[in-house]
């Protein structure tokens, strides 16, 4: 695994947080995430990033769930057992409408679930990487990925004047723990 | 164009009200030559159906607005502040069609023709066990009482809301413990006005007003779907007014956030109707019993099944898929669109609750009772323009304004 090069940022406020993301972003620097004890609302579209996929894949295990269910049931109610209930049709949806609904949410919400972890890389017992214990108490963490071009002095400097505290330069080796970045082809500071 | 404080009707919106409560009193008039004044009983039920279908729903819609802003009160919600002025006009139009609503009702009641609500026939109740069995709940007397209570509990709190809402227009709550207090003062008014809500739209209204046409059918599920069917398009009648206003330059601190709101509100409800409507029918269906599977006959297998499957297709699968995806939410044409299906959808609805008991052996000319719809919806727009021109459009003293401001989703 490729080893990278990271300055680090501490923020307290949000509201110094937002305006050191636009500048960050403005002056090319590349941005590699901000870590934030909670959501921090608009933080998503002040640094850029696209809307996620997530609920797309979400229908599709909806749709999977639910054509699963009416499939399954109709082939075994109608075609492999069927069995006479109260004068009832084989083939009566109404009475299994409540299983597809029940199949459509269990497929979208463990679906959802497992994507969610492949995206984020999480999984059990993976310990991920921290730039700062403290992005889980109250403090903001800004990392800023070091490029080719980047001068790692000016570039702690200009977080400084920011209003970052405590700047580092921190070598990390990229796993997929950390994000691996090596497909993107912008240029950056 | 530049944004406005306070509305100003354009100059073609009182027009254009007017013109559709003339088309409404024309197609009543029209009804009245065709189906009221002819010595038919079963005629006659027509003419006032048309009457009771209208003035109920659209009683119940522009009141499912005040319930809209009471729970959100109730809930301390702040997003709905920046459009809050707009459901409260549209609360104001409940004196007005209550009024119409409980004289129709009573008209209905108090008239010799027995055609739509069997059990104000003394003598054939008296013969009749189940509904002589009813008799304590299903009485004229109770009927008048509650409807007229009913009407004057919703204008009264309603009015008692609004006048909350606009006190502090001029004078702003300059401590904290006087915005508390406020807060505290609007949450308690909120609370009585849901807990009138709750005990008509919510359990017993719809049982005497729509339900008790077919006297010796009985669901509990009723009150619930008829509720949810009202306030789905309740939303959608604040949603529309809500993006007529952005339209013509008002609601300047209103964005796609608040919008989006709204149409996850028509997502959901309309989601949960189908849930309701789909639990009162699955155990009608399963159980199998004929005095119960006698109300989803004549509808769903009999001369009304176009029009039944059609109101469950587009008050379900149309918002379901449609509204869906996050930008649908976010246009404003779509949410258009979308909240004037859902109305007429749900109009529909109350349209097959209450015609298959009314007409069993044909379905009437439904052009007409769409000619007394649109006189409705001409008064609803007239009485909100109203309403939304005497005060500003943001309430910019309520403590929580700032929450709505800074809205996002």
């Amino acid at each position: 695994m490729a080893k990278k090069k990271f300055i680090v940022g501490n923020f307290t406020d949000e509201a110094v947080l937002f305006p050191a993301v636009k500048k960050v972003r403005r002056a090319g620097y590349k941005l590699h995430d901000v870590f934030t004890p909670f959501p921090v609302h608009g933080l998503d579209k002040e640094m850029g990033l696209r809307d996620t996929s997530l609920h797309t894949a979400g229908f599709i295990y909806g749709i999977t769930g639910t054509s699963t269910a009416v499939g399954f049931i109709t082939w075994a109610l109608t075609i492999d057992w069927a069995i006479n209930f109260g004068g009832k049709p084989y083939f009566s949806l109404p009475a299994w409408i409540p299983i597809t609904f029940e199949l459509t949410v269990l497929f979208a919400a463990v679906g959802m679930v497992l994507t969610f972890c492949w995206l984020c890389q999480l999984a059990p017992f993976v310990k991920k990487h921290h730039f700062n214990p403290r992005s889980t108490d109250d403090t903001f963490v800004m990392a800023i990925e070091c490029t080719s071009a980047t001068n790692e002095e000016e570039a702690v400097r200009f977080l400084q004047a920011a209003g970052a505290t405590d700047v580092k330069v921190e070598t990390k080796e990229t796993g997929w723990w950390l994000g691996d970045y090596s497909n993107d082809k912008m240029r950056f500071a | 164009m530049s944004i406005r404080s306070t509305f100003t009707a354009p100059k073609n919106y009182n027009p254009v009200a007017l013109s559709l409560i003339a088309i409404g009193v024309l197609s009543i008039i029209g009804l009245w030559v065709t189906s009221g004044s002819s010595t038919d009983p079963q005629e006659q039920a027509r003419f006032w159906a048309s009457l009771l279908q209208n003035s109920v729903f659209f009683l119940l819609v522009v009141n499912a607005s005040m319930f809209f802003v009471c729970i959100t009160t109730l809930a301390w919600g702040g997003w709905q502040m920046s459009f809050r002025r707009v459901p409260e006009a549209i609360s104001a139009v409940v004196p007005v069609v209550g009024v119409i609503c409980a004289a129709i009702l009573l008209a209905i009641v108090f008239g010799d023709n027995h055609s739509i609500y069997h059990w104000t026939d003394a003598e054939h109740v008296q013969h009749d066990a189940v509904l002589s069995h009813k008799k304590g709940f299903l009485n004229k007397t109770f009927f008048t009482v509650v409807t007229i209570l009913t009407v004057l509990l919703w204008s009264a709190l309603g009015w008692k809301m609004r006048q909350l809402s606009r006190s502090i227009d001029n004078e702003p709550l300059a401590t904290m413990d006087e915005r508390k207090n406020y807060i505290f003062k609007n949450t308690v008014w909120a609370a009585l006005y849901i807990v009138v809500f709750s005990l008509t739209v919510m359990s017993s209204l719809p049982w005497l007003w729509l339900m008790s046409i077919d006297a010796h059918w009985y669901s509990t599920m009723y009150s619930w779907y008829t509720f949810a069917s009202t306030f789905v398009s309740g939303v959608a009648l604040i949603a529309l007014f809500v993006v007529f206003l952005k339209n013509n330059g008002y609601l300047e601190y209103t964005n796609d956030e608040h919008v989006h709101d709204l149409g996850k509100f028509m997502f959901a409800f309309s989601v949960f109707w189908t849930y309701l409507w789909f639990s009162q029918f699955m155990l009608i269906w399963y159980a199998n019993i004929p005095e119960e599977t006698i109300y989803f006959q004549p509808r769903a297998h009999g001369l009304y099944k176009g029009i039944f499957w059609m109101m469950f297709i587009i008050n379900f699968i149309a918002p379901l898929l449609i509204l869906m995806r996050r930008s649908a939410k976010r246009n404003y044409g779509t949410i258009t669109f979308m909240a004037l299906v859902i109305i007429f959808g749900h109009w529909l609805d109350f349209y097959q609750m209450v015609f298959p008991a009314v007409s069993p052996d044909k379905v009437p000319n439904i052009i007409y009772d769409l000619g007394v719809a649109l006189g409705f919806v001409g008064l609803i727009m007239y009485f909100t323009g109203r309403a939304l021109a005497k005060a500003p459009l943001l309430a910019r003293n309520h403590p929580f304004v700032k929450e709505s401001l800074i809205h996002y989703t």
